[in-house]
């Protein structure tokens, strides 16, 4: 029973959600939606997870196959969303269109905001989610043209802009880990500049390097991102997502 | 409305038990668009292709309006109104058709740099914005946005620091406040109480309250003693002091969603998107469903699931 290099991103999304407790989990992407639910079976039972309307919902829905009627738990309509996201108690992983050295990402527009060459989503709540709360950010398609010297558009906040900000106003700001279909990365750097933290199984540090358009601190060793154990294997592929959309998602 | 089209709507209506005559805000999309001048700015509620007040869309798109400032969590309102050119000022957090991302008609004329003046906020700094118009503050003070793009594409934003001790330097989120609102719910009276009965209110009644002349539309008018029929008191998010008029429209969120009355039309989305592809199909889709009153419009969507 093999896993697939989706189902290892998922596990490291996963994973990424340890320690965080009781509070509400935001995900945008296939992939993510599998590693928030993933946590939550496996060893995360107190994260808050919604349907995607209104309601907070204490089962874990699948992404895929047959649904079970929702166990709501929960109102959440947009507005309780805010005040919750202005409140800090939430974890959310975005995706990113472009994202720089220090985590600032970019999901809005490519090219200049006045004109750009590709409107994309737009701001949506990425400033606030960032100076706020807990940020994660996911890439499946890690290239050099996502992994950018600098961003067009700044949508979400990172740590060089934060810290101009000084530590008053930055002080929730806290990016966590960014997963691609390559590796995992986080910031524990002197300067917060972004570090390759695993790198998955059959990806080469090499190849990570080329895909990537800025210089990232590489550690001597960079450990491959672990596989899922075969209980969270099972949950995935029985319980969370039994057609394998997740699969579709990531290019190996 | 003043007193004199209240009266005579009074007058219209069904004759009262008691001496007393209730006031009765019953109006039709064309009266409502009628107290529109160009220039002005429209709040519309709803968010995305959700519950949007689209038959009051429609008739903006029918009216010579224009140079308008629109304030919304932007669907096919935003899409439609840029298209037509309709709109001067863009205020919004994003605009997205849910099922479909991105609307392509806004991402068209964004791409053509054809909104002359385009303010994008995160969401829930417009929330804010429409907050403090409702409460007749200058501002409400924030951390979103702060070292993000936000301040570079709102040239008007100033920061504000705290007068505590703490003495944190925040975004002070300007009032939005809004010349006319627009929002469509489930239910309401011909008074203007109002009702969703739907997961979310969204920020309707912000909308409501940021707005010197506000329009209800609706699925059904009921009467008020009906109102806790369908819904609990908390459904109940907009009163009759929020409210200038109301319009009986069913189907007039079509072809967002408005549950439990109906879901979105995907298939309607589908073909309304596809109208962004070129001139030609836009054209075809205008004449088809944008150049007929409300009234065929609706018959022709009743003939479309008939046939």
């Amino acid at each position: 029973m093999d896993a697939t290099r989706a189902e290892i991103c998922a596990t490291a999304v996963a994973d990424g959600f340890r320690g965080d407790g009781e509070i509400l989990v935001s995900c945008f992407g296939i992939v993510p939606s599998v590693g928030a639910r993933l946590a939550k079976l496996c060893f995360e039972p107190d994260l808050l997870l919604t349907d995607g309307i209104a309601s907070l919902v204490e089962n874990v829905l699948p992404v895929s196959g047959e649904t079970p009627a929702a166990v709501v738990e929960g109102w959440l309509p947009f507005r309780s969303v805010f005040d919750l996201v202005w409140g800090g108690r939430r974890h959310v992983m975005m995706v990113a269109s472009q994202i720089d050295r220090f985590g600032n990402q970019n999901f809005a527009c490519i090219g200049s905001h006045a004109k750009p060459t590709a409107q994309l989503l737009g701001m949506r709540g990425a400033p606030g989610n960032t100076i706020s709360h807990r940020t994660s950010y996911w890439v499946p398609n890690h290239s050099p043209q996502v992994f950018v010297p600098r961003v067009d558009v700044v949508s979400g906040l990172g740590y060089d802009r934060a810290g101009a900000l000084g530590r008053q106003s930055a002080r929730f700001h806290d990016l966590r880990r960014v997963i691609s279909n390559l590796g995992v990365f986080d910031f524990a750097t002197p300067d917060h500049g972004m570090r390759l933290a695993s790198v998955h199984p059959g990806v080469s540090v090499e190849q990570v390097v080329k895909q990537t358009g800025f210089e990232l601190a590489i550690p001597k060793n960079v450990p491959e991102t672990r596989l899922p154990s075969r209980a969270e294997l099972a949950s995935i592929r029985e319980r969370i997502d039994p057609e394998g959309l997740l699969n579709k998602e990531v290019r190996a | 409305m003043g007193a004199p089209r209240a009266a005579r709507r009074a007058a219209r209506s069904e004759p009262q038990a008691s001496e007393v005559i209730e006031m009765d805000k019953r109006c039709t999309e064309t009266e409502a668009v009628a107290e529109l001048c160009s220039g002005m700015t429209i709040g519309i509620g709803g968010w995305g292709s959700r519950r949007k007040p689209m038959s009051l869309v429609r008739e903006i798109l029918r009216s010579p309006l224009r140079d308008l400032t629109v304030v919304s969590y932007g669907g096919p309102d935003v899409g439609l109104l840029c298209k037509a050119g309709k709109i001067r000022r863009l205020i919004y957090g994003f605009v997205s058709l849910d099922s479909i991302p991105l609307e392509p008609h806004f991402r068209a004329a964004r791409q053509a740099g054809a909104i002359p003046e385009v303010r994008e906020l995160d969401e829930g700094m417009l929330q804010w914005g429409l907050y403090a118009a409702a409460l007749r503050l200058p501002f409400l003070p924030t951390r979103a946005g702060l070292g993000t793009s936000v301040m570079d594409i709102n040239p008007e934003l100033r920061t504000v620091r705290s007068p505590y001790a703490d003495g944190e330097e925040l975004v002070a989120m300007p009032a939005l406040p809004l010349d006319v609102a627009f929002v469509h719910m489930n239910r309401a009276d011909a008074r203007g109480n109002a009702q969703f009965l739907g997961p979310d209110p969204y920020f309707d009644d912000l909308f409501c309250m940021a707005a010197k002349r506000r329009f209800v539309s609706c699925e059904k008018i009921v009467e008020t003693k009906d109102l806790l029929a369908e819904g609990s008191v908390h459904t109940l998010r907009i009163n009759r002091s929020m409210v200038d008029g109301v319009i009986e429209a069913p189907g007039g969120a079509h072809f967002t969603e408005c549950p439990p009355d109906y879901g979105r039309d995907e298939a309607f989305q589908r073909e309304y998107a596809a109208s962004a592809k070129d001139e030609e199909s836009w054209a075809r889709f205008r004449a088809e469903w944008l150049g007929v009153p409300e009234s065929e419009y609706q018959a022709k969507l009743r003939a479309r699931r008939a046939g």
